[in-house]
């Protein structure tokens, strides 16, 4: 029976409070309570960063994620008027049964290999965890070892400028004379 | 940091190459003018890589390795994306989608292959990955009024998400096992600390994220209809430039890691059996196609597989039959599709029986064809059968005869869609007769592939003693 400090309590708080969050976003009906337990979810994900010492990151995560993202969520779920989502909402068969009953299996597997067979893994021991997840840490790491990631990561983004402007400009060159799909 | 950029010289090139591109696009507005200057780029990654090897070593810290595999695989990719240029603009004008974008996505999506077939750390390989496939998920949907072409990069997006998800886990799954991120420093620390299960789980779940770039199975299920819906063209780059850059940076995660493993049975097992089930189910699903775009789309599944049973093998020789084979697959394939982008109009014209009499017609564009069947069936003389040669012959030596068996026989299968197909070009009466339209670039490409698919077939051996080198100096 592991001690119960107050770090272990604060964990299996959010812990829990993060898996109720996820089983609300994908249970509830409306899409916009949806995001709304989503945005729970990141405060409580945001939290446990937090106890692990992540300072930045939890404070990224929430800035990020639970700010800038989510609000821009709820905005495109209310322009697109999700209105019928009930219709979405798919009945059970026999296959989707067997996929449920596999998968559960798998989980148990996985679950028996990881909970039961694998030894708990030692504490690393090194630099202080407090220090590594300061913006400063994080700064010096990503602007002498990380450089190169770093630098290159633009590339990327700007594959993705590119192609997002790509497929969501609305005219784009010629138009097509002749529309034709053959479905 | 200078040197460091001339070390990694081809990666400097494309990055400096790609902001050109962009800027030239955005202030001249002329794809043709772009086009060109893609294909400049091209050529210029080409040449740096002959005139100016890099050495063994590393560059960067330890974030990306230099030398001969690097300069093999890099090869390969500036390859596959100089072909698939030149291939490109007649198909494009056609489609009504002829924007330079198409070129710059293209240059784009082949700086994060580069990234991939060089990385010496997990984080570079992730960052190469995910530039490469963000840049396919757009080339999949550039036919923008299509459904189809919506739906492939719909479905290319949301399952490669998916895939890079586990990706991911995988890496900080590792991380978490052996505080490391650079693959040589992973291999130490696994020598020094053991291999714990934690790693094995970490791998497992990475080694998932690769499958599914190959289109192993069973991850192939977004291949077919990807490759379908994707422009022809754009199908041609994805099956081939990108298996070969998951299938370099799998044998660079491989084969630093084999050091810390040297009896690593479980992991040949595992590829073995997957490779079995790739070559079959990939082989057998083809037999039933009609349309062609699904049936390469097949064939890719079951030449991964092929590829597979090199990185199953293990050693130095299944991975440098693995490098050669990506080289040799990546030229036939591109021919093929590019005969295919010829030939097509707006989705019509893709199926076996409308190439019925194509070689009364058109005698060098079903000439062409039966070259890349021929060869894409591993048929002697030309190139596929020395690259199958070369893995199944790896696969021998490393006790899986089986396998070498169980490969063969796939490879007997597949002969019956390929050869269908030059049945039908040369034996069948032209029902109304294809339109061609290919131009002076796109012929020329054409038969030089096939050329040097011939060649490749004939006189393999300095393209082999390249790629075992490249195997043997650069990662043992």
């Amino acid at each position: 029976m592991p001690e119960i400090n107050l770090s272990t309590a604060f964990f299996i708080g959010l812990g829990s409070l993060t898996i109720v969050a996820s089983l609300g976003t994908i249970l509830s009906r409306s899409p916009v309570t949806s995001a709304l337990f989503l945005v729970l979810n990141f405060f409580a994900l945001g939290g446990i960063y937090l106890l692990l010492e992540a300072q930045f990151i939890a404070v990224v995560q929430v800035i990020v994620y639970a700010g800038a993202i989510m609000v821009l969520f709820l905005f495109v779920i209310m322009l697109l008027n999700l209105e019928d989502e009930q219709r979405l909402t798919e009945r059970y068969d026999v296959k989707k049964g067997f996929a449920i009953l596999f998968a559960g299996l798998l989980l148990v597997e996985v679950l028996y290999v990881v909970g039961l067979k694998t030894p708990a893994i030692a504490p690393r021991l090194g630099t202080v965890a407090a220090e590594i997840g300061t913006a400063k840490y994080i700064g010096q790491q990503l602007l002498t070892e990380f450089l190169f990631p770093f630098e290159i990561i633009s590339v990327l983004l700007l594959g993705a400028i590119v192609g997002a402007v790509v497929l969501a400009k609305k005219n784009f060159g010629p138009e097509r004379a002749t529309a034709k799909t053959t479905l | 940091m200078l040197n460091d950029l001339l070390l990694t010289l081809p990666i400097t090139i494309a990055t400096v190459w790609v902001l050109v591109l962009i800027l030239c696009e955005a202030f001249v507005h002329n794809a043709n003018l772009t086009r060109w200057l893609t294909a400049i780029g091209f050529a210029g990654i080409i040449a740096s890589i002959f005139l100016i090897p890099s050495p063994e070593g590393y560059a960067y810290g330890t974030m990306l390795r230099t030398g001969t595999f690097t300069n093999f695989s890099n090869f390969i990719f500036a390859v596959s994306g100089l072909l698939v240029v030149s291939i490109s603009d007649k198909y494009l004008e056609e489609e009504e989608i002829n924007f330079g974008e198409y070129y710059i996505i293209l240059f784009i999506s082949t700086i994060g292959m580069m990234l991939m077939g060089s990385a010496a750390n997990l984080s570079v390989i992730f960052i190469g990955l995910e530039t490469m496939s963000v840049a396919l998920y757009t080339l999949a949907g550039m036919l923008r009024k299509d459904v189809r072409s919506n739906e492939a990069a719909m479905k290319y997006f949301l399952l490669g998400s998916f895939a890079t998800g586990f990706f991911l886990y995988g890496i900080a799954l590792i991380y978490g096992a052996t505080g490391e991120l650079a693959l040589p420093r992973i291999a130490a620390s696994l020598q020094t600390n053991g291999v714990s299960t934690l790693f094995w789980i970490g791998l497992s779940l990475l080694m998932i994220g690769f499958l599914f770039k190959v289109s192993a199975v069973p991850f192939h299920q977004w291949t077919p209809d990807v490759y379908e819906g994707s422009p022809t063209t754009a199908a041609a780059f994805m099956s081939t430039g990108s298996k070969a850059a998951a299938f370099s940076s799998l044998i660079i995660v491989l084969s630093n890691i084999s050091i810390a493993l040297p009896n690593n049975a479980v992991l040949q097992t595992a590829f073995a059996y997957i490779a079995v089930a790739t070559m079959a189910v990939g082989n057998i699903t083809a037999l039933t196609q009609d349309n062609l775009k699904r049936m390469l789309a097949y064939s890719s599944i079951a030449h991964a597989g092929y590829m597979l049973v090199g990185i199953a093998a293990g050693s130095n020789e299944g991975y440098s039959g693995v490098l050669y084979y990506a080289l040799i697959y990546t030229l036939m394939n591109v021919g093929a599709f590019g005969v295919i982008a010829v030939l097509e109009r707006h989705r019509t014209l893709t199926n076996a029986s409308d190439y019925a009499g194509l070689f009364k017609q058109h005698p060098l564009l079903a000439g062409l064809m039966a070259v890349f069947m021929f060869s894409l069936a591993g048929l002697p003389p030309f190139g596929g059968f020395v690259g199958k040669y070369k893995v199944f012959a790896a696969a021998v030596e490393a006790d899986l005869t089986w396998l070498a068996i169980v490969g063969v026989l796939a490879s007997v299968v597949s002969v019956y869609y390929y050869l269908r197909v030059v049945i039908f070009m040369f034996m069948r009466d032209p029902e109304p007769a294809p339109q061609a339209n290919a131009n002076a670039t796109g012929s020329f490409a054409l038969v030089a592939i096939a050329v040097i698919v011939f060649l490749m077939g004939i006189f393999p051996t300095e393209v082999l003693k390249l790629a075992d080198n490249a195997m043997k100096v650069a990662l043992k």
